[in-house]
């Protein structure tokens, strides 16, 4: 631990024991590494940002570049699994705001469930995009030799699919990487309780969570919907 | 010379980082930011030394007009291997993973970084990364030269670059990690008292670098992701068979690496604002002036990657704005060169080795950036791109700045690390030999280039002999001016005399715990007053002046 230097007294923005006092579950940790944690976790999703924002400007040049076959292509996605997958991921981060809100208030077990509801719903977006795959790729729209997509756009709808494979599946590995820690902490949580897996930790696996969720909200639209009509 | 009483170490005794456990198991398993900091400046300089041999061989080869030492395909494989090595393996970890690691904790009064599991990962996803393309560089090669460009990286190499460029990728989040621990750690882990504009500028350096580290990499990961699927599918968007663009590569490509030379040249100009008001006895020149223009560098060099791209093809409208902003990174370099002369201007200058090789930093950094304006000029570009022009231009920043100010941190820093000091003859003399081995080198390079050389050719036309004959030559003594450091510092180690806890007088808390430091940093919470760089007598003096 670096907290030890820097105690309390030193620094004029430690909280105030009546906000510590609202939060029981967060006392395990002393505010300033609660302070470091967050922020860390905020500069990582920082990064995550500009990582996932290559992928959009990808996405932005490329459909630039073939405007009418980026139209034609998107229509081939199945925007009623999209939906729903939309659906279920703004759940899960419902669960998981909702599990936050339980662990700082120091209520394990509830926090526990509710994690356990998220990294469910995780799996089932997770379920359902391996469905729209598998069907995408009986449909021969997984880019490659057996590419197949009729009319003369199909190099431009080629692009297309190959940007939506690529960004649904980093999406998708973001998500399942959120899977496994979520399920990590919630089985922690549930045999240790809030002493052995500590509120502060959760809240960042919250933001990390709600992060995910964040970039598949731009991707949604991105892919299932504009120029759909 | 008998520093003052106050500054002698105290009597009390904590053990510092160097004893306790010396095992190799309890360094690899270490959290402590000082260790992990040897560890990496030991990894370093061992890819220092690899990417050094691979261009000592280009400089064989070229030391005559025909290609008679390797063939086309080694020669480039030479310089790929030479590029990825020296860039990712060697100076962009090199001053933040080693001084950074070392200095930011004792340079703020914290205990250590944020995140000390996090720097220890760092540095295994580092050696891990550089291992794993060193492994593809050696079995085979790549000749893709270090920018990768598409479609020849993607459709037309037969080289490893799967391999390469996943350690690439891999060292990507080693860097990343570095600069959230930085970040971090300078936003919230200053003693009392250290205000943001208390800070040495070496801190704000870093701090400015790990931002940059912070949002340049991820893209470049992802760039390299692309590429690596692209090249094993053979499908993708950067190929132009494939309906793709590569300028679109080269855009992401250099997003990230225009502002990776910031990474390597920020720090080095961190260690040159520490170490010229010590050695001229005088407090930095416009303190505030040096925090803004370190800011603006970042800032700006994340706007100016399209002047690598002035030939490419792109919209000759952005060319005029990339070369706008080019000039504009001019402005808070220039402020940084003016205030360092200042900063010598009455001050009481001697000539001790760190010194010599911070102004060898600022001459040849000066240098370099002139060329650099040469180079954001459209017109001028065209005729000057893919020539030695260019390879002189960034050799003046990146080895001629970054490696100089390396050197200078490690000479000004290493009686702190380890507790030893250095025969300063020979260190002096090493200084001036790299300044002139180095100009040596690389002078002709730019003569050769408004000659019109070309650069990645393992022969040349025979008018281009003596130039390359003087540059070849050079290089033999900027070898031999940086195999020196590693005789005498090792030396040192096992002989040199017991370092005081502040040989050279010099301000920052890092000068206030034992040489070298103890293992917690600080036996008490260090508590700060006083402004950066009080540096007496001209402190003293300057103060009268504005009362």
């Amino acid at each position: 631990m670096t907290t030890a230097i820097a105690s309390a007294e030193a620094r004029p923005r430690a909280e105030t024991p009546a906000a510590a006092a609202d939060k029981p579950g967060l006392a395990a940790t002393p505010p300033l590494r609660r302070r470091e944690m967050a922020f860390g976790m905020w500069v990582f999703l920082t990064t995550e940002t500009l990582f996932f924002g290559v992928l959009f400007f990808a996405y932005a040049a490329m459909r630039f570049a073939h405007p009418a076959a980026f139209a034609a292509a998107s229509r081939h996605t199945d925007v009623a699994m999209g939906t729903l997958n939309t659906a279920v991921l703004l759940t899960s981060s419902v669960t998981m705001a909702l599990a936050v809100e339980a662990a700082e208030i120091g209520r394990a077990r509830i926090a526990a469930r509710l994690m356990t509801a998220t990294l469910a719903l995780g799996i089932v977006f997770l379920a359902i995009k391996g469905y729209a795959y598998h069907r995408e790729y009986t449909e021969h729209l997984f880019p490659g030799a057996a590419f197949h997509f009729a009319g003369p756009l199909a190099g431009g709808a080629e692009t297309f699919f190959w940007i939506y494979f690529v960004t649904t599946g980093f999406h998708a590995l973001h998500l399942a990487i959120g899977v496994g820690v979520v399920g990590f902490m919630a089985w922690r949580l549930a045999r240790g309780g809030l002493a052995a897996q500590s509120a502060a930790s959760i809240v960042n696996a919250g933001l990390y969570w709600h992060f995910v969720d964040i970039v598949w909200i731009f991707l949604y639209p991105a892919l299932y919907l504009v120029s759909r009509s | 010379m008998t520093p003052p009483a106050a500054l002698l170490p105290a009597p009390a005794h904590a053990a510092s980082y160097l004893e306790g456990d010396m095992s190799i198991r309890a360094w690899l398993t270490t959290r402590d930011h000082k260790r992990i900091a040897i560890m990496f400046a030991i990894a370093i300089t061992a890819f220092f030394f690899i990417g050094g041999a691979a261009a000592t061989l280009i400089r064989i080869e070229l030391a005559t007009p025909a290609g008679d030492l390797v063939s086309a395909e080694t020669y480039n494989k030479l310089f790929t291997m030479h590029g990825v090595v020296m860039v990712w393996f060697f100076l962009i970890p090199s001053i933040p993973a080693t001084l950074g690691n070392f200095l930011v904790p004792l340079m703020i009064g914290a205990k250590d970084l944020a995140f000390p599991r996090l720097n220890l990962t760092s540095f295994y996803l580092y050696v891990g990364g550089a291992l794993f393309t060193l492994a593809a560089l050696f079995a085979g090669g790549v000749d893709t030269g270090w920018t990768f460009y598409t479609p020849f990286s993607t459709m037309f190499s037969n080289t490893n670059v799967i391999a390469a460029i996943a350690g690439v990728f891999i060292v990507g989040f080693s860097s990343i990690l570095t600069g959230l621990n930085f970040i971090v750690t300078v936003h919230k882990l200053r003693a009392p008292g250290m205000t943001f504009f208390r800070l040495p500028l070496f801190v704000w350096a870093i701090y400015a670098t790990s931002v940059i580290l912070v949002l340049a990499t991820p893209v470049l990961g992802m760039t390299l992701a692309l590429l690596g699927i692209e090249r094993i599918w053979h499908i993708g968007i950067f190929d132009p068979s494939l309906g793709g663009d590569p300028l679109l590569f080269q855009h992401l490509f250099w997003f990230y690496s225009h502002p990776a030379v910031y990474i390597m040249v920020l720090p080095a100009m961190g260690i040159a604002s520490e170490i010229i008001p010590c050695f001229a006895r005088s407090p930095v020149f416009g303190y505030r002036t040096m925090a803004y223009a370190i800011i603006a560098i970042a800032v700006i060099g994340f706007l100016v990657w399209g002047h690598h791209m002035f030939v490419s093809g792109q919209s000759v409208y952005a060319g005029l704005v990339f070369s706008i902003l080019s000039y504009l990174v001019a402005i808070p370099s220039a402020i940084k060169v003016f205030n360092w002369t200042a900063t010598l201007y009455k001050g009481s200058i001697s000539f001790d080795a760190p010194m010599i090789y911070a102004l060898g930093f600022v001459g040849l950094f000066m240098l370099g950036g002139m060329s650099g304006l040469f180079l954001a000029a459209l017109a001028l570009d065209v005729q000057l791109t893919d020539t030695y022009f260019v390879v002189a231009h960034f050799h003046y920043i990146m080895v001629g700045g970054s490696v100089t100010a390396y050197l200078a941190g490690i000479h000004f820093w290493w009686p702190k690390i380890t507790g030893r000091m250095y025969p300063a003859r020979w260190a002096q003399f090493a200084a001036v030999l790299i300044f002139l081995g180095f100009n040596f080198t690389f002078f002709p390079q730019y003569l050769l280039g408004i000659e019109g050389m070309p650069r990645r050719y393992h022969e040349y036309a025979p008018q281009f002999t003596t130039l390359n004959v003087l540059s070849s030559a050079g290089a033999v003594i900027l070898a031999m001016g940086y195999l020196l450091p590693l005789v005498y510092l090792g030396w040192s180690l096992v002989r040199g005399a017991r370092a005081p806890q502040n040989p050279w007088r010099a301000t920052g808390l890092e000068w206030t715990v034992p040489s070298p430091p103890p293992t917690e940093n600080f036996a008490t919470q260090p508590h700060v007053d006083e402004e950066p760089y009080a540096y007496p007598p001209v402190a003293a003096s300057r103060q009268e002046a504005a009362t």
